[in-house]
């Protein structure tokens, strides 16, 4: 018990965890506040693990065809906010289910990638690479200099995404819709426009999620690479009582426990087999969510979808 | 646009909207094997000769169906209460499993049984994995609203984490020269083949017949009653006097030992033991059979028999003409998708205004 507790503050104590953990938090800061976004809107959006893969995929192709990084990040964006379109229409305009439909958003975006990435390299073994982001070294803070411009990216987008919710019309329009969409609708605002804007909104923050992992974390798109963190970012989203300011907050407490799990396994005096610290983010998301059950206010309407004039 | 509620359903549409739905899919993906630079009209023939074009093509397609039909099933008594049991992947795993833990890891050793026994009590033990893996979810959906979509999701990587933990510890084959591998299953429990020299084997018949329960259960049962009075409408339910906990406990068992179930089937009758890629999604499959059936179990072994098709066909047809095995993976989730889209057609019109 000892030895394991000085494993931990070893840990603690060294500057690259913590760079660990900003980089591991990045993909989930973009991909909560997009699943935050289009939840606040009144819709689930479980196409995230797909879009994910997409955007990882899309943005990866578009250096490698030799585009520039931002390129690339925009190209998962656009990408992300094409299926949030779809998904939009399907749920929105449809109003569908919106369980059914995310998970059919996921396997038609995963499944296009795959397709994407096999026609595109038929025959390679080893993945090919790209040069991704480089760590910003110029900057005089210690960890965030170890740090690639996206992080910065996804930290600036916290301020802003709560900003946009609470001190704008727009941040209005998106809540009353996804509380109470019939008086939404008596206010004059066009409930479809709002939650289609949302969703395609907060599907290309989800691109850009996968995106991350590919121009930044890693140089190359593996199959797989995704790994159900897209799922960890709608549990996040209800921990975070949907609040962006929780959202990071959650984050930063998930990565933290990633990045310790994967010291932990690497620390050489593991007394598990390693899969049981991999299993350590799947079951933290599940205490969250019941940890939070109790006192979690959803947003009234979500989940319910709403054709205009019918009750 | 608009949509409007139509006044009546017809049966006829009904039943074209599936195939109206795998029409459009085929279309969509037409343009995807054009993009891989093949032939449209050939890659779909060989696909579909290497679905359904010979008694092997045949004997590979139903043993793919086997796990589906099972998994489909899970999902169609789940989907039916409104329980979104994403999970059957992991409660294949767990099932799996299970029927290694009673029948292989003992079955030369220490439980010297009558297959008569264990063949039985395997089973029971891949059932019962599988629904006690759903019924944390549905108890935490009743008890405290914490959505199941998301804690069954994340068990499935749970579970394929365990089991790898299982085949380098406790169930590791020796034998298997560092391969992540389970012991072997005892050859007395496993399935007889149907046709000599093929890989179908009696699981298609289990399967089968627990459809055929599905449907009886549904059409004659107060469970069944009180599974589609949930699913239609819990709170009036409740209100009818309707045990909606208990029902909801009731399809958890159900939906997650019929996962369950698959894992066990698969591991005797096709592959002998578990290893950690003995699904290739067998679970989320299911959800799109669930749904392309209209949560009809019947239809759930017609939809298995497409999508296992699609997916020995691609394999086939990849193997002769180049375009990557995934266009089956887009095939099944534009089908699903589009089913959606074509049966909500066939209760609302659109109205253009």
């Amino acid at each position: 018990m000892m030895d394991l507790l000085n494993s931990i503050i070893d840990i603690l104590g060294n500057a690259s965890f913590w760079v660990a953990v900003l980089r591991i938090a990045t993909p989930l800061i973009f991909g909560t506040l997009g699943v935050l976004l289009c939840e606040r809107a009144g819709v689930l959006n479980l196409g995230i693990e797909g879009i994910m893969v997409a955007g990882a995929f899309a943005g990866w192709l578009t250096v490698y065809a030799g585009g520039s990084l931002w390129l690339g990040v925009l190209v998962a964006a656009l990408t992300g906010a094409a299926f949030g379109l779809l998904h939009a229409w399907l749920t929105v305009g449809l109003a569908l289910s919106q369980h059914v439909a995310g998970l059919g958003i996921t396997m038609l975006a995963t499944a296009l990638s795959y397709y994407g990435y096999r026609v595109s390299f038929p025959k390679v073994n080893t993945p090919p690479t790209v040069t991704p982001f480089a760590p910003m070294d110029w900057l005089p803070i210690p960890v965030f200099d170890a740090q690639t411009p996206p992080t910065l990216l996804a930290l600036a987008l916290v301020p802003l995404m709560a900003w946009l919710l609470y001190r704008t019309p727009i941040g209005l329009a998106v809540r009353m819709v996804g509380e109470n969409p019939q008086a939404a609708e008596g206010q004059g605002v066009s409930v479809a426009a709002v939650r289609t804007g949302a969703i395609v909104a907060g599907s290309a923050l989800m691109g850009v999620a996968g995106s991350f992992l590919t121009l930044s974390a890693f140089n190359a798109f593996f199959f797989n690479m995704i790994n159900g963190r897209g799922w960890i970012c709608v549990a996040l989203v209800v921990f975070a009582a949907w609040q962006p300011g929780k959202a990071l907050v959650g984050a930063l407490l998930f990565a933290f426990f990633d990045a310790l799990q994967l010291r932990l396994q690497q620390s050489g005096d593991a007394v598990l087999p390693y899969q049981f610290y991999l299993m350590l983010p799947y079951v933290l998301s599940i205490v969250a969510l019941i940890l939070v059950a109790r006192r979690a206010t959803y947003p009234q309407a979500l989940m319910k979808p709403y054709r205009k004039g019918e009750r | 646009m608009r949509l409007e509620k139509r006044n009546e359903t017809s049966a006829v549409a009904l039943v074209a909207a599936p195939f109206a739905a795998v029409a459009f899919t085929l279309l969509i993906a037409a343009l995807l094997v054009l993009w891989a630079g093949a032939p449209v009209g050939k890659t779909y023939s060989l696909l579909l000769q290497g679905g359904f074009g010979s008694v092997f093509a045949w004997s590979e397609t139903l043993t793919r169906a086997t796990p589906l039909i099972l998994t489909g099933l899970a999902a169609t008594v789940a989907f039916k209460a409104r329980l979104f049991n994403i999970g059957a992947e992991g409660q294949l795993y767990a099932g799996a499993l299970a029927a290694i833990a009673v029948g292989g890891l003992h079955g030369g050793s220490g439980l010297e049984w009558s297959p008569w026994i264990l063949f039985p009590l395997m089973l029971l033990a891949a059932a019962l994995a599988g629904a006690a893996l759903l019924l944390g979810p549905a108890l935490m959906k009743q008890k405290l609203g914490v959505d199941e979509v998301v804690t069954t999701l994340l068990f499935n990587f749970i579970v394929l984490l365990f089991v790898g933990a299982m085949l380098d510890g406790p169930m590791k084959d020796p034998a298997a020269m560092g391969w992540p591998q389970s012991v072997a299953l005892n050859g007395d429990l496993e399935l007889g083949k149907l046709i000599e020299g093929t890989r179908v084997h009696s699981g298609l018949l289990y399967a089968t017949a627990l459809a055929a329960a599905m449907w009886a259960l549904f059409r004659f049962t107060t469970l069944g009653f009180r599974i589609r009075a949930v699913g239609a409408n819990a709170r009036a339910a409740a209100f009818a006097g309707i045990p909606v906990t208990r029902t909801i406990v009731m399809v958890a068992l159900l939906s997650g030992g019929l996962a369950g179930l698959a894992g066990a089937i698969e591991v005797a009758g096709r592959t002998g033991y578990v290893t950690l890629d003995m699904s290739p999604g067998y679970g989320y499959s299911g959800i799109v059979i669930a749904m392309l059936a209209g949560l009809h179990p019947v239809g759930v072994l017609l939809a298995s028999v497409f999508v296992a098709g699609v997916l020995v066909g691609a394999d086939s047809m990849s193997r002769a003409i180049g375009v990557p095995t995934y266009i089956a993976d887009v095939i099944v989730a534009t089908s699903l998708l589009s089913v959606l889209v074509a049966t909500l057609l066939t209760q609302y019109r659109v109205r253009w205004k």
